[in-house]
């Protein structure tokens, strides 16, 4: 906790490059207090992983973040969280714009009933672009940017529902990239999915980071090991630990995270 | 020691099957039962009425002699009818189902507004007739006109059709609406292209039900006070008017042998506008379901 403070300052002093500052978080479930004074900065262009066992508010938190997690009627939070500064609670902060600017992948592939080139215009689409030739172009750029063009690129009319689970994936990747986000949140996206699938989404986010802030919550610690730059372990709704992966995975400084990440419990 | 007894299991294996065989037998009679009586009655009806099934049965109008009887005017006025049913019961119902799905939020009295919309679905249908003599006909002076009858049927189809509606769209998946969500879309484009979409096909099928209901119901349009015998065609939504099952109780009451007939080929023209009618909607539901 101390650890993950002193952090905080240091990364407050190039605060041009910190997507998210979230500051005294604190989130309830109707009487269940699901998150606990969270405290985080999340820099531009880096994949964070958020780590911890079932029920330690991650998915909460993640969802937090583009205030999804208001989708359940008994939220209450207090405290904020800045996006390039801007407090996302702020009461003239329409949900709309946020999420057009934060993209979200799921636990679940979950492509709309359509076809493939639907899915991927749906976002424009619903922003307002009708221009045949742009939608056109938006397609080809995201299923590319999903690294799935090639598997999919003679079949756009095809319903998204007759791919497997991965490259529904993708698919529902492509998708959120269709609206140009500038961080995307991705809650357990390779849960549902095969090994080799999983593979070929962790190297696709790997690419992503380039151009865009990734915040993945995961179960699997070898993931969050094997794609992110920096680690935050959640525990009982708290952040205990946040920090470079690679100190979390080999110094960490508090125990519990140790104990986690050795497989001692969780 | 084992708890399992497998000689005794073998030896009561036998009784077991037998009752299995029972009731398999027991349920088979049921739905023979069930179809059987429909057989009969089908054959009944078409034995009788198919030698008045002529093409001057469809251009008279009533008639006090069964010859000259003819179905014209309850055939188009029941056309009329649905004219007015179809859209106010399916803007009305699909409409409040929406509300009490994606917008009503989950309190004590948006439970106690749907559980009482089940409970209206088996209210009986002469109760709805009195309503809508009171609100339309007399209070509304609307007469026992197309119009009046049509917001009475309408009244009486109507939870049907929402409770029909409300299924459907909960069955639509969260998830596809958190990625609609996800995306920044905002309520009312979640629901209009995303829910309503893959909802439509099991609205319709609820619409089907609650329509055929409409078309073959009575007892509303008799409170109402529609007459049966009428020589011309409504001009308006404010004309009189007679509908096909008015038309077939009025045949079906007389004491002449030959209108019991006549009423039986009545009776073959509403199941062929009920069978037109599903047809239609069924070719709607599976263009809609093709889309994905």
């Amino acid at each position: 906790m101390v650890q993950s403070l002193e952090k905080g300052s240091i990364l407050q002093n190039e605060s041009s490059s910190i997507v998210y500052n979230t500051q005294q978080l604190n989130l309830w479930y109707g009487n269940h207090h699901a998150l606990k004074n969270i405290d985080l900065q999340i820099k531009e262009n880096e994949v964070t992983a958020i780590i911890g066992p079932s029920g330690c508010g991650k998915s909460t938190y993640i969802k937090t973040l583009n205030r999804m997690v208001e989708l359940v009627p008994t939220v209450k939070t207090s405290g904020q969280i800045l996006y390039r500064e801007r407090n996302i609670f702020d009461a003239d902060y329409g949900v709309e714009e946020l999420r057009t600017k934060v993209g979200m992948v799921f636990q679940k592939p979950n492509p709309f009933p359509k076809s493939i080139y639907d899915n991927i215009a749906y976002g424009p689409r619903i922003h307002g672009i009708k221009n045949k030739k742009i939608l056109d172009e938006i397609v080809e750029k995201s299923l590319r940017g999903a690294a799935i063009w090639d598997e999919v690129k003679d079949r756009l009319n095809t319903n998204a529902y007759s791919l497997s689970g991965g490259q529904q994936q993708r698919i529902c990747i492509a998708r959120c990239l269709a609206i140009e986000p500038d961080v995307i949140l991705m809650d357990e996206p390779t849960s549902a999915l095969d090994p080799i699938s999983t593979l070929k989404v962790e190297e696709l986010i790997q690419e992503l980071k380039q151009d865009y802030s990734i915040i993945i919550v995961t179960h699997n610690m070898q993931q969050a090991a094997r794609i992110s730059d920096r680690t935050a372990f959640f525990l009982n709704g708290e952040v205990v630990e946040f920090d470079d992966t690679d100190v979390i995975f080999s110094t960490p400084e508090d125990k519990r995270t140790e104990d986690y990440i050795s497989g001692r419990f969780g | 020691m084992k708890y399992v007894n497998h000689k005794s299991v073998i030896k009561r294996m036998n009784n077991r099957l037998i009752i299995n065989r029972v009731f398999k037998t027991i349920f088979f009679i049921a739905t023979l039962f069930a179809l059987v009586t429909l057989g009969i009655l089908f054959y009944r009806i078409i034995t009788q009425g198919v030698g008045y099934l002529t093409p001057e049965f469809f251009q008279n109008f009533g008639s006090r002699f069964p010859a000259k009887a003819g179905i014209k005017a309850a055939l188009v006025g029941s056309i009329w009818l649905m004219c007015v049913v179809a859209p106010v019961s399916l803007i009305l119902g699909v409409g409040s189902a929406i509300y009490l799905e994606e917008y009503a939020k989950k309190n004590k009295l948006n439970d106690f507004i749907r559980m009482n919309i089940s409970n209206l679905a088996g209210v009986p249908s002469v109760v709805f007739g009195l309503l809508g003599l009171t609100i339309f006909v007399r209070t509304l002076a609307l007469g026992n006109s197309i119009l009046a009858a049509g917001l009475t049927m309408s009244l009486l189809i109507l939870p049907v059709i929402i409770v029909g509606a409300q299924e459907a769209i909960r069955s639509v998946p969260q998830d596809v609406r958190e990625a609609s969500y996800g995306m920044g879309a905002t309520k009312w484009q979640t629901i209009t292209k995303v829910v309503l979409p893959s909802a439509i096909p099991g609205i319709l099928t609820g619409a089907i039900l609650a329509l055929s209901r409409a078309v073959g119901e009575t007892a509303p349009l008799v409170v109402i006070g529609v007459p049966v015998i009428i020589q011309f065609l409504p001009e308006n939504l404010l004309s009189q008017f007679t509908a096909l099952p008015m038309q077939i109780y009025d045949w079906a009451k007389r004491p002449q042998q030959e209108f019991q007939y006549v009423a039986s080929a009545g009776i073959l023209v509403l199941m062929m506008f009920l069978l037109i009618m599903n047809s239609i909607a069924i070719f709607i539901r599976n263009k809609f379901q093709k889309r994905y």
